[in-house]
This record gives structure tokens, C-alpha cells and sequence, in this order.
């Protein structure tokens, strides 16, 4: 037991097969936890770090915010200096970007499930569950056998990057105007041959059978047939563990979602209340009453927003912003674009239990059978013959606003540009909206609301429940304070 | 031999690059050379408690350790205390969990240029005021010192890079599992030779625009980026281009600048990252071991002797002149 923890409370960290470095303290009573602080403890101020530089350098600097979603982190940025310089890049430039997207938030997806959220199944407290020695075999954290067929079949994946983006993470072929390789016939026929390679590899160990058969779930009863007596695959296997350890009563937030669109036409909505909603991004606000930043008197627009950490902050327990929507916090990521993009089977989930352990972890898994497919579509789309990239001069003077979807939801820069050089860059990371501390009204952020309840057993230092809770956001904490 | 990664102010995407090992993959490479994961942020079990127990051990002397490797840079701000870094769980900076763990590691290893240096927390006002574990930017030093030697003799082992290729990792702790690494292998920015001793420009398939000076005005040209697109390419230490990355990438091959990741300080180059600084229009920095007269006097006779398709080609995003196949000669 650390020096910081006492009774009824509990201090866990440093918290792992996260992203980055998360601490979570947690207050107690009648086992389970009454109230929950989300502390980002990394602070090392890349928004400062992009003021003065020639705005083209947004794209050396960004992606190395985060070396989980850096592709997605080059999007935003483009769209922002693409938003500043009033440029429209070709349509086989807006393509191949969105594959490198897509491929990245595939393989964020695949990560997540095998190497950083099965594995707690695998620990030795479910040893008497009945699919104990399955989930043993198969994702015992770093030695498990569907854990290293993951991180292979990643790997394979990510030669499209090798193929289009010279290297991963941290390319720089995503550029103001287009991208800097030209694909021929035979880069397009190899792309081909890797998706289809990993839809194969999905189909046979995650899924256990043809994508299809997954795309076309659309209700509830056809999701409980498939884990009665449905392929056996490690879809199923999950299925079968959220069932019998109640995985949907577990880790609700405020069931209020938002994303900025996945792909090129997905528009940004909201979805809650059980329906979809505009969302109006000049009602976006940052709050730093718990942020350890100065500037706490008033909530801040990105445009208008300010990074000043200030270290003699007591009252603060966390260097992340609080970012809030008309005032309200959001959750986002792949359960959210499902809703937002009005998946059936997603949407049925949501209204039976809200967001939860298990819907989150679903919604993924079936944005992973979504995308491969809509993947292969997009390779058929490339006209080799096309233009990848036309001339784009950028404006002395001005701003942008680029958002993208990165794995874990919304991610949003806003630049202003004043004599040629970066005068201010905001970014609003998907975890800073999910792991966001409390506002001024004393709300919590999703992920302190999802863990109130929380069943905590006695003597239990790293409670399992926390960690299934925590985790099924698939946080990415060095994108969230940056 | 057993291992500790600990993650400070970075990324993470050198972790994120090693995972992405093939032929064997990562997990089969350590396995293979004996290595031991004590724990890794990304890949192990334990969690909170569990991983400050197993620390614990090992500045108690329970635990040996045998290598300690540090991903992304150690930030000492504010004002010298660390506290924008702060380990979770434990109340305590970062950098003195990492300072004291290296007093009881065989051996230290700097993962990144983050670690190494540096690197990009530390770019622009360096907000956080970040370093490497034995260098500030070029400046021997960091948190460590500059005369710090791990237990097993070496000064840190800079594994340069932004991010990491995964095999300069696995390779550097292959060799360290065999008893393969001296302090003659390691560069005199403490890089492993077997990577550090090449150039990127070796093996780049732009080498025949290089020679004739044909280059590249705008991203998807397929000329030499020396010229105008700012690439370091003749400068940076690096096999990229004869190693590859992700099968079969690399920075020029994906159509940009090498901007010289693995060296120190390379986040400030005090011009913008993708343009070329030229003085009376040449470029100031000059190809590694290269007197400038030589390169003046080569570079305007390659002009002159640019072929047309090097030259058509050098301004296109794909070979509009192939080479002439010469009809086979006459016996």
C-alpha cells in the first residue's frame, strides 16, 4: 500500500495498458466506489511548444503528441491548415488519407481488445469462472496466444504505412494540398492484398466468421443468439464473459455522445436522450477549475483558449482540461460514432443500458468488421492515374478549426496564424473529453461519473471492476493533456 | 537478463513502433534471446500497486535489475521540481524514480531521442523543461550526468530516433542479452554503431536525382529533397533506407524530408523543418564529410550533365521518362 492511501480511500496507479500515465483515486464506501478524480499527472505542453514555428512544422510536431493516434493527429492538423489556406486537396489525396486513418484506428482497435483489455479476464482472481482457462490460453497478458496473433497481424497491417506513408508512427506524407507519394498500379494491388489479408485474420480468430455475418447484426435477440450458439471466436468469448460477470451494469457515464465524423460525408452529431442531435462547435468550452492552469475565472473557446499551467494550484488534481459542450461533458469514441452514425445494434444497446463496459467494447469491435470492409472499397476508389497533391500556399494571416476521429473519438485543433507564424494552437483530445476533472458546477468527466458504483471487494489494492471500467474507454492519456 | 521500461514525457510511440517487429515478432525476439519483461506499461499484467511493489524491490536490493529502459524524455519542470511529471501512484517526480532505479541497473537504456536528448518535449520554449537521461540537446549532462556509468560499465545507450525503428531496440537488447555491446560499438553521442554508422541518404532511391542535383520543388515531386525540401538525408546517422521501415518504407521513400530524428536537437533546426536554409542559394548544410568547394564545383558540372529524363522526372509524382533499354549488343 502506497503512503497516500488510507481507509475509504484508494490511490491506484501507475495505471497500465493505457496510453500514457493515468492515475485514478477513488473514494469508498459499503463496497463500491462513491466518488472517483481522474488526475493526467504527464504535463508536457506541446501547445506551447507549437507557438512561433512556420505552421507547416504543426505537422512534425503534432503527431508526436501521440504515438498511439499520430496519423490522426496529422489529420487534424491538416484539415486545420487546409481550413486556414481555403485549400481542397484531389479526391485521390482525400482517399489515401483516410485509409492511413482508418488503418490506424484499426489497428488502435486490435491493440486495445487483445493486448490492453482482455487481459484482466486472464488474472488470477476469475480462476473459477468456466472460461478461465480459454481466456488464459489465449490472453494472458504478453504471452497469450491470441495476443501475439494480434500484434502480428498489426504489424502485417501496418505495411500499408510502409506502402503510403513511408514509416509508422509519425509520417509526414500528410501535406497541406495532398499527400507526398504517388500511389502506381502495383502500391494499389498490394494495399489490396493486406486488408484482405487482415480480414481474413478477423474473420478467423476474432470473429469466426465472414464479415458479413457480423455487418449484418442489427438487434439485440441476434446478438444474444450469437453468444448462445454463435462461431466460436473471441467475439463470442467476450460475449460470454460480459454475460456472465454483468459487464453491461457496469461503468455507465452520463449516456451523452458526440463525434466529428468518421470519414469524408460522416457529418458531427450528437446522440442523446435516445436520439441524435447537431452539434454546434462554437458551444465547445474548456473549463480549468481542476486543470492546474490559470485562467479559471471563465470557461474558454478553443479559439480563445489558453495553456498556462500553474503548478502552485492546490485546488487542481489534474494538468487535463475539462471540455464541455453547452456546458455539459460528453463521452466519445467508437460507441459514439456508431450512434452518431445510427447503427441499429449500437443504438438497441445504448437505450437498454447507455454506454457501459460492455457496449463500448462492442461498438469497437464491430467498427473493426465496418471499417476493414469499407477499407478495401476505398483501395478500389484510388484513380492511379489521378493527381495526389496540387500547389497550396498558406495565408499569413488567419484560422482553422480540423477535426478528425481518431480511435478514441473526437479530436479537434484550432489554429490562428498572424504574421506567418503559429499565434496559438487548442487542441481538444477524445480523452480529454472522456477523462475531463470536474467543471466549476462541480460536475464530474465521463470516466469519474462511469466509475461511481463501482463494486470495490474488501482488501481488493487494484480493484478488477475499476480496471474493466477505466479501460473500456481505451484512454490515451498522452494525447489528453499533451 | 531482465528488463524495466518505464514511460516519461513522451509519446509512446517508440513502444508502438516495437510492437510492430516482424520476422520474429517482438514478443518471439525476446523470448528467443532470454529476455524477461520485469514490466512494460503496454504489455504487462500488473497495474498500481502491483508495479510499485516490484520498484520497491529493486531499490531495496530484493530485485536485481538488469536493464532499465526509459522511453520519452524526463521532464524536471517546474522550477527543478518534476512535479509535471509525476509517476502515478506514488506521489513522487518521475525523474527521481529514473534516477534512482539507474543507480541499480546493469545497464541503462535511452529508447527514442525524447530519452536520448530530449527531443521534441523539449522543442520551442521547452514548456515542461525537458532532457535526456545523459544529454540536454547536444550538451552531455541530462538528469544523470555526464560521467554516469550504469553497473555494467556503460555510459546510457542512446537508441536515437523519433520514433525508434523496432529493431534498433530489439537488436541493441539482443546484443546487450549476449555480453555484445561495448563502449567502442556505442558513437559519440552514445548511439549504437551498428545503425549510427550509416547515413540515410545510403540506399535512398533518390540517389540518381542526388547525383545530378535534379530536385523536388513540392511534396510528391520525385526529385532530391536536398535542395529545396529541407532533407538532412547526406547528415542524418541512420540506416533507414537500406534497414526500411514497415516492410518496405522510409521517410524520402514516402515522398518528405529526412529531418534528422535521430540526432540531438534535431526539433530546433532553426529554420522551418521542410524548406532548405541556403546561403547565396546554397544550401548550408552540406553533405557529411564533404569540403563545400567540391561540393560547389560537383554539384554545377552535375547540372549541367543532367540527363532530360532526370531532369523531367525529378519535377513529376511518377516516371514519365523511363530509362532506354538498350537493344542487346551484337556478338
Amino acid at each position: 500500500m502506497s503512503e497516500t492511501e488510507s481507509p475509504g480511500r484508494l490511490i491506484v496507479g501507475p495505471f497500465n495498458r493505457v496510453e500514457g500515465d493515468l492515475e485514478v483515486q477513488l473514494e469508498l464506501g459499503a463496497g463500491q466506489v462513491t466518488s472517483a478524480r481522474v488526475n493526467s499527472p504527464l504535463f508536457r505542453g506541446f501547445e506551447r511548444i507549437l507557438e512561433g514555428r512556420s505552421p507547416l512544422d504543426a505537422l512534425v510536431i503534432v503527431p508526436r503528441i501521440c504515438g498511439i493516434c499520430s496519423v490522426s493527429q496529422s489529420m487534424a492538423a491538416v484539415s486545420a491548415l487546409e481550413a486556414l489556406a481555403g485549400a481542397a486537396p484531389p479526391p485521390n489525396a482525400v482517399i489515401a488519407r483516410e485509409i492511413m486513418r482508418a488503418v490506424e484506428n484499426l489497428g488502435d482497435h486490435l491493440t486495445h481488445f487483445h493486448v490492453f483489455f482482455m487481459p484482466d479476464f486472464a488474472r488470477a482472481a476469475y480462476a473459477g469462472r468456466p472460461w478461465f482457462p480459454l481466456v488464459e490460453e489465449r490472453f494472458k497478458a504478453a504471452a497469450g496466444s491470441a495476443v501475439r496473433e494480434a500484434v502480428t497481424a498489426r504489424a502485417g497491417l501496418f505495411h500499408v504505412f510502409g506502402i503510403m506513408g513511408g514509416k509508422w508512427p509519425h509520417t509526414l506524407t500528410i501535406q497541406p494540398g495532398g499527400v507526398a507519394r504517388a500511389l502506381d498500379a502495383r502500391d494499389k494491388v498490394r494495399l489490396g492484398a493486406i486488408i484482405t489479408a487482415f480480414r481474413h485474420y478477423l474473420e478467423r480468430s476474432l470473429f469466426g466468421a465472414p464479415l458479413e455475418a457480423v455487418l449484418a447484426l442489427s438487434d439485440l435477440d441476434a446478438l444474444d443468439a450469437w453468444r448462445a450458439q454463435g462461431p466460436e471466436g473471441n467475439f463470442r468469448l467476450f460475449l460470454e464473459i460480459a454475460h456472465d460477470l454483468g459487464l453491461r451494469g457496469l461503468g455507465r457515464a452520463f449516456d451523452r455522445f458526440l463525434s466529428y465524423g468518421a470519414g469524408p460525408g460522416a457529418g458531427a452529431g450528437t446522440w442523446r436522450d435516445g436520439a441524435g442531435g447537431d452539434l454546434d462547435f462554437g458551444r465547445i468550452a474548456e473549463d480549468h477549475s481542476f486543470a492546474r492552469m490559470t485562467g479559471r475565472d471563465r470557461r474558454h473557446h478553443p479559439f480563445d483558449g489558453s495553456t498556462e499551467p500553474d503548478g502552485a494550484d492546490e485546488a487542481g488534481y489534474s494538468w487535463c482540461k475539462a471540455p464541455r459542450l453547452g456546458g455539459l461533458p460528453f463521452e466519445t469514441g467508437a460507441i459514439a460514432r456508431r450512434l452518431v452514425a445510427g447503427d441499429p445494434l449500437v443504438e438497441a444497446l445504448a437505450l437498454r443500458d447507455g454506454g457501459n463496459v460492455e457496449s463500448r467494447v462492442i461498438a469497437r469491435l464491430l467498427e473493426l468488421a465496418r471499417e476493414v470492409e469499407r477499407i478495401g472499397s476505398l483501395v478500389r476508389q484510388l484513380e492511379v492515374k489521378g493527381d495526389w497533391h496540387v500547389e497550396t500556399r498558406l495565408p499569413d494571416e488567419g484560422r482553422g478549426l480540423g477535426v478528425t476521429e481518431a480511435a478514441r473519438g473526437a479530436l479537434g485543433h484550432w489554429l490562428r496564424v498572424e504574421g506567418g507564424r503559429i499565434a496559438a494552437y487548442q487542441i481538444i483530445a477524445p480523452t480529454t473529453w472522456n477523462f475531463s476533472p470536474r467543471d466549476s458546477d462541480g460536475v464530474p468527466g465521463p470516466l469519474e461519473k462511469a466509475l461511481e458504483g463501482t463494486p470495490v471487494a474488501d482488501g481488493e489494492r487494484v480493484p478488477a471492476a475499476v480496471q474493466h471500467v477505466v479501460r473500456s474507454f481505451d484512454p490515451c492519456m498522452v494525447c489528453t493533456v499533451h | 537478463m531482465n528488463l524495466l521500461w518505464l514511460q516519461s514525457g513522451g509519446c509512446g510511440g517508440c513502444t508502438m513502433s516495437m510492437l510492430c517487429a516482424e520476422a520474429p515478432d517482438l514478443l518471439a525476439t525476446l523470448d528467443g534471446a532470454g529476455i524477461e519483461l520485469l514490466w512494460h506499461p503496454t504489455l504487462s499484467e500488473e497495474t498500481g500497486g502491483e508495479v510499485v511493489d516490484l520498484l520497491r524491490a529493486i531499490l531495496d536490493g530484493r530485485r536485481t535489475l538488469d536493464v532499465l529502459c526509459v522511453e520519452g524524455s524526463i521532464l524536471l519542470g517546474p522550477n527543478g521540481t518534476g512535479r509535471f511529471h509525476m509517476m502515478a501512484g506514488t506521489g513522487r517526480p518521475m525523474m527521481d524514480w529514473v534516477r534512482d532505479l539507474a543507480a541499480h541497473a546493469r545497464h541503462v537504456v535511452a529508447v527514442g531521442t525524447c530519452a536520448a536528448f530530449g527531443g521534441v518535449t523539449a522543442a520551442g520554449a521547452n514548456p515542461a523543461d525537458a532532457c535526456g537521461l545523459q544529454y540536454d540537446g547536444r550538451e552531455k549532462g541530462g538528469l544523470l550526468g555526464p560521467d554516469f556509468l550504469a553497473r555494467g560499465g556503460l555510459p546510457v545507450i542512446n537508441v536515437a530516433g523519433c520514433p525508434t525503428h523496432p529493431n534498433w531496440v530489439t537488436e541493441a537488447l539482443m546484443l546487450l542479452a549476449d555480453e555484445g555491446l561495448t563502449g567502442a560499438d556505442l558513437d559519440p553521442y552514445q548511439r549504437p554503431r551498428f545503425y549510427a554508422d550509416h547515413l540515410v541518404h545510403h540506399g535512398c532511391p533518390r540517389n540518381e536525382y542526388y547525383e545530378y542535383k535534379a530536385s523536388a520543388h513540392q511534396p510528391s515531386d520525385l526529385g532530391c529533397m536536398m535542395e529545396h525540401m529541407g532533407c538532412l538525408g547526406t547528415q542524418a546517422h541512420a540506416d533507414c533506407n537500406t534497414r526500411l521501415w514497415n516492410g518496405e518504407g522510409s521517410c524520402t521513400r514516402g515522398g518528405y524530408a529526412c529531418i534528422n530524428c535521430t540526432a540531438p536537437e534535431f526539433e530546433e533546426p532553426g529554420h522551418a523543418y521542410l524548406e532548405t536554409p541556403k546561403f547565396a542559394g546554397i544550401p548550408i548544410g552540406l553533405p557529411t564529410d564533404m569540403p563545400k568547394a567540391w561540393f560547389v564545383a560537383l554539384s554545377s558540372l552535375a547540372k549541367a550533365a543532367t540527363p532530360d529524363r532526370v531532369r523531367r522526372n525529378a519535377a513529376a509524382d511518377r516516371i514519365l521518362v523511363p530509362p532506354t533499354v538498350h537493344e542487346k549488343r551484337k556478338r
